[in-house]
């Protein structure tokens, strides 16, 4: 599929509306049936279709495993440092009236959009990680001797 | 009223017809898209509904990042489905059966919009009107009048909210989403373990598939494996 000219640049006309789009129903998530999760699926099918017509090589070189990982774990910080913040304001976990105490409707909001801000980034990361390592699964043993060495050696220093 | 129920038997038949075409199609290139036709038709229903939350995650998940996915497993396995199976006759009474009792199950649950519907006189107005950990004052009156009006419209976060009242007010101590506002306020808890789940489901994808990439099978016993690093640097001089 990488040779075919139609899907390539569909692809990437496509690409920076779709992302857009996800940002769109990440941030108003608050606000909209959207949200978190229904965002960052959104934003991982952009990538992935990325990945399925440039090749989940390119699209490594792209998003890093290691960013991928890091927003992995850093969206469950976010949604788990967002109730601990409320927690050492003095209320119950979760509690975003907390935040602001003066305003508490903005408070929720406000508290409500960090924590879809981490649904997405967990929801994201998963998907894509989920498509970069199905296709890595299946391509053949040669191919990963070949790209082994240089593209997991910075992955290797975190763990 | 039967104009909805007209565009609902239509994308029913129309679901009916996506979901045997999926069984029945040897290509599995066509059977892919047609699922998400499915799902796409599965979203319109949601919408035809009202729960437009449920068709928004059906459109993302169903429709956008399955049917994605699928044709990325195509990439790497055939085409055509292996044909010739039989009609497994257990399999078709379990599912004939289980479906049967779904259905029959619904039989007991409240017609569709019934405003009478013990969720909308119960549950509904107990949640909007909560005020667990809110400065008190700022919560809207769950009044008598704005609880008939929640019973009538599956949106009842608007009618608490005058059209006219300042941005900074809109929220009034809840998000103007039902639905959201439930999910991430009410069941805040419930939503971080699902998020922890996905996050968990992550990490044994990344432990599972990405250990095996380090040693290429036939290089390494798997008994006793090298450091990382040093393995790293025998596999960079190389």
């Amino acid at each position: 599929m990488q040779e075919q000219m139609l899907p390539r640049v569909v692809c990437k006309m496509l690409f920076p509306f779709i992302i857009v789009f996800a940002l769109y129903v990440i941030t108003h998530g608050e606000l909209g049936p959207g949200g978190g999760f229904q965002g960052g699926v959104i934003l991982a099918a952009a990538f992935i279709v990325y990945g399925l017509i440039f090749g989940a090589d390119e699209l490594k070189r792209r998003v890093p495993p290691a960013v991928t990982d890091a927003l992995m774990a850093g969206g469950v910080l976010l949604y788990a440092g967002t109730g601990l913040a409320t927690l050492l304001l003095g209320g119950n976990f979760l509690d975003y009236s907390r935040l602001n105490p003066g305003n508490p409707g903005d408070a929720e909001a406000l508290g409500m959009t960090l924590v879809e801000y981490g649904v997405g980034c967990t929801v994201a990361s998963v998907m894509i990680t989920l498509f970069t390592q199905i296709t890595e699964g299946a391509s053949g043993t040669g191919s990963a001797e070949t790209r082994s060495p240089l593209q997991e050696a910075p992955r290797r220093k975190e763990a | 009223m039967s104009a909805v129920l007209i565009l609902d038997v239509i994308l029913l038949v129309l679901v009916l017809v996506a979901a045997v075409a999926v069984v029945q199609l040897r290509s599995l290139f066509s059977a892919t898209i047609i699922a998400g036709v499915y799902s796409l038709l599965m979203a319109l229903v949601w919408s035809n509904m009202h729960a437009l939350d449920v068709a928004f995650t059906e459109a993302a998940v169903g429709a956008g990042i399955s049917t994605v996915l699928l044709l990325g497993t195509l990439v790497h396995t055939g085409r055509i489905a292996k044909g010739g199976e039989k009609l497994h006759m257990p399999a078709l009474l379990v599912c004939l059966l289980t479906g049967g009792a779904l259905i029959y199950g619904t039989f007991d649950m409240p017609r569709f919009g019934d405003p009478k519907a013990p969720i909308h006189n119960l549950r509904v107005p107990k949640m909007l009107a909560q005020n667990v950990g809110k400065v008190p004052g700022t919560l809207p009156k769950a009044t008598p009048e704005h609880r008939a009006d929640a019973a009538h419209d599956n949106e009842p976060a608007h009618s608490s909210t005058p059209a006219h009242a300042h941005p900074s007010d809109d929220f009034g101590g809840h998000s103007p989403n039902t639905v959201t506002s439930l999910l991430a306020a009410y069941r805040g808890f419930d939503t971080m373990f699902e998020t922890a789940v996905i996050f968990t489901a992550g990490v044994g994808l990344v432990l599972l598939l990405r250990r095996r990439r380090e040693d290429p099978p036939g290089t390494i016993s798997t008994g006793d494996r090298p450091p990382p690093q040093d393995h790293h640097a025998t596999k960079g001089d190389t």
